[in-house]
């Protein structure tokens, strides 16, 4: 496992060098506003990676904080810029106070049933109740509805990603964070590939109105050429080659459904970036928002062909 | 140290960051003047400036809130810096401000007196009248202070982690012979100008 570990994260420690590289000698030959957000983009890669790494090595309890951690920073990013009223301010503390621990806590403690209907039945019973004591009945539905989008975003599809720990999948015991590891891979992999196919070489948008960046062409190529690399980490999952790729390529195109669908939202709210705090990235959604979709599928279909 | 703790909190739950819009974070005798939905809005302007003029810029606060109980007080006076108004007082409550003006300190004031529930700022109480006339070479700038009744309304006892933002505006000038009814509703709609920066 731990050999493991090193392989892996000295892989993506030497893909990173080769992109700061190839960073460093497009700044060099031909500095330009793309290439200045590509480097702040790597330089961001590096530190992320740094922290997952680090995460990793200390094992299951450190992957479940920095993901909760991940949740409230989305959380916080969402809320941020979508309308509520005052009076929401007890479903709003509720759910960064309550919520985001208590769904963690119920992954730390493997409690798999009441995991998956924490947010989707208690929190959608009890957040609206908590609202609706203020007596304020201007905009309650859209109010409530914002609320609980934010929080299935970014704290429920979110936590299936460490959620991954609590699958008892036979002949895997013990390698549950590689699945983890699998799934971060891949998702942000087919992000980055996206991109990098879809600037050199993109010129049909897939839906021009939602995202202009995202087209046909960074998608097929980017999304394939991710699977590929999935189907490459066989070994470390309890997948066949084949049903690796099948499972890569179920995590691309859901990853980007999701950055579809967030997008639109983001634009629905008359913003371009979730946030600031990820330097070139933008903020911890916009490189989350393919997550919030591939975790719980990738969760799910695991749960499903192959967790006893 | 405790005021570095501070920042670091307020960061952390609800932001606090600033966006320079109409002038830049200079060392010039200054009256911030910001709408006022919150307690924390005191703390939010305050750590939205630069280290350098947080030492020489005092948030005006309430006495019967910041002066009540040591710990409160403590954080009003030693950490924020702050000059504290007596809102009932009859004698002068402008005295505090005007002597910090004189050692050529800036201010941070919140005109409406009282937090305001609606969306847009209430009327603004003469006191900024008559300190921008008393004290004509400083320059009058207003910030309009975004989301903070969501992240910390009335009677709410916890913050919501919502990002607040300080937006600040190019200063105001001053016309000769302006009512003073007209010149605080200018300086309001100089806030209200600032949208809402979210």
């Amino acid at each position: 496992m731990t050999q493991t570990m090193i392989v892996l994260f000295g892989g993506i420690t030497a893909l990173l060098a080769l992109a700061s590289l190839a960073g460093f000698l497009l700044a060099r030959r031909a500095p330009s506003e793309t290439v200045a957000n590509l480097n702040a983009r790597i330089k961001a890669w590096w530190i992320m990676v740094a922290v997952f790494a680090v995460a990793f090595a200390v094992g299951r309890e450190l992957t479940i904080a920095l993901f909760a951690l991940t949740s409230f920073y989305c959380l916080r990013e969402f809320l941020s810029i979508t309308p509520t009223r005052p009076e929401d301010h007890r479903a709003l503390v509720a759910a960064f106070y309550l919520v985001i621990p208590l769904q963690y806590w119920l992954i730390w403690d493997q409690w798999q049933t009441l995991f998956a209907i924490l947010i989707p039945v208690w929190a959608f019973l009890a957040l609206p109740v908590l609202a609706v004591i203020k007596g304020e009945t201007e905009d309650f539905l859209p109010r409530t509805a914002r609320i609980q989008w934010a929080l299935m975003l970014c704290v429920f599809c979110i936590s299936h990603a460490p959620a991954l720990q609590i699958l008892s999948i036979p002949g895997f015991e013990g390698r549950n964070l590689l699945l983890l590891f699998f799934l971060i891979t891949v998702v942000q992999l087919s992000d980055v590939l996206q991109y990098v196919f879809g600037k050199l070489l993109g010129k049909r948008p897939v839906a021009p109105r939602v995202s202009p960046a995202k087209t046909w062409e960074g998608l097929i190529l980017g999304g394939l050429t991710a699977a590929a690399v999935g189907a490459g980490l066989w070994w470390i999952t309890p997948f066949t080659p084949w049903q690796a790729a099948l499972m890569a390529l179920a995590i691309v195109v859901a990853g980007f459904f999701g950055g579809l669908v967030l997008s639109a939202v983001k634009r629905s709210l008359g913003a371009k970036d979730w946030g600031t705090m990820i330097e070139g990235h933008g903020g911890a959604l916009d490189r989350m928002d393919s997550v919030c979709f591939a975790a719980p599928v990738f969760y799910h279909l695991t749960n499903y062909f192959f967790a006893s | 140290m405790i005021d570095r703790l501070l920042i670091a909190a307020t960061r952390f739950l609800v932001g606090g960051h600033a966006r320079w819009q109409g002038c830049a974070p200079e060392a010039r005798q200054r009256i911030y003047f910001a709408n006022h939905a919150s307690h924390l809005d005191t703390l939010i302007l305050w750590a939205a400036l630069p280290k350098a003029l947080r030492r020489v810029t005092h948030p005006v606060a309430a006495q019967d809130y910041w002066g009540r109980g040591p710990l409160r007080r403590f954080v009003a006076l030693r950490v924020l810096n702050a000059v504290l108004v007596d809102r009932t007082a009859r004698h002068d409550p402008l005295a505090p401000l005007r002597a910090a003006l004189a050692r050529g300190h800036s201010l941070i004031l919140f005109p409406e007196g009282t937090r305001g529930s609606g969306a847009e700022p209430g009327r603004f109480k003469p006191g900024l009248h008559a300190l921008a006339t008393a004290f004509p070479e400083t320059e009058l700038v207003p910030v309009r202070l975004a989301n903070l009744a969501r992240a910390y309304p009335k009677g709410a006892i916890l913050p919501a982690p919502i990002a607040c933002l300080a937006a600040f505006g190019a200063p105001i000038a001053r016309i000769p012979g302006e009512t003073r009814h007209a010149f605080l509703e200018r300086a309001r709609r100089s806030v209200c100008a600032l949208g809402d920066p979210a």
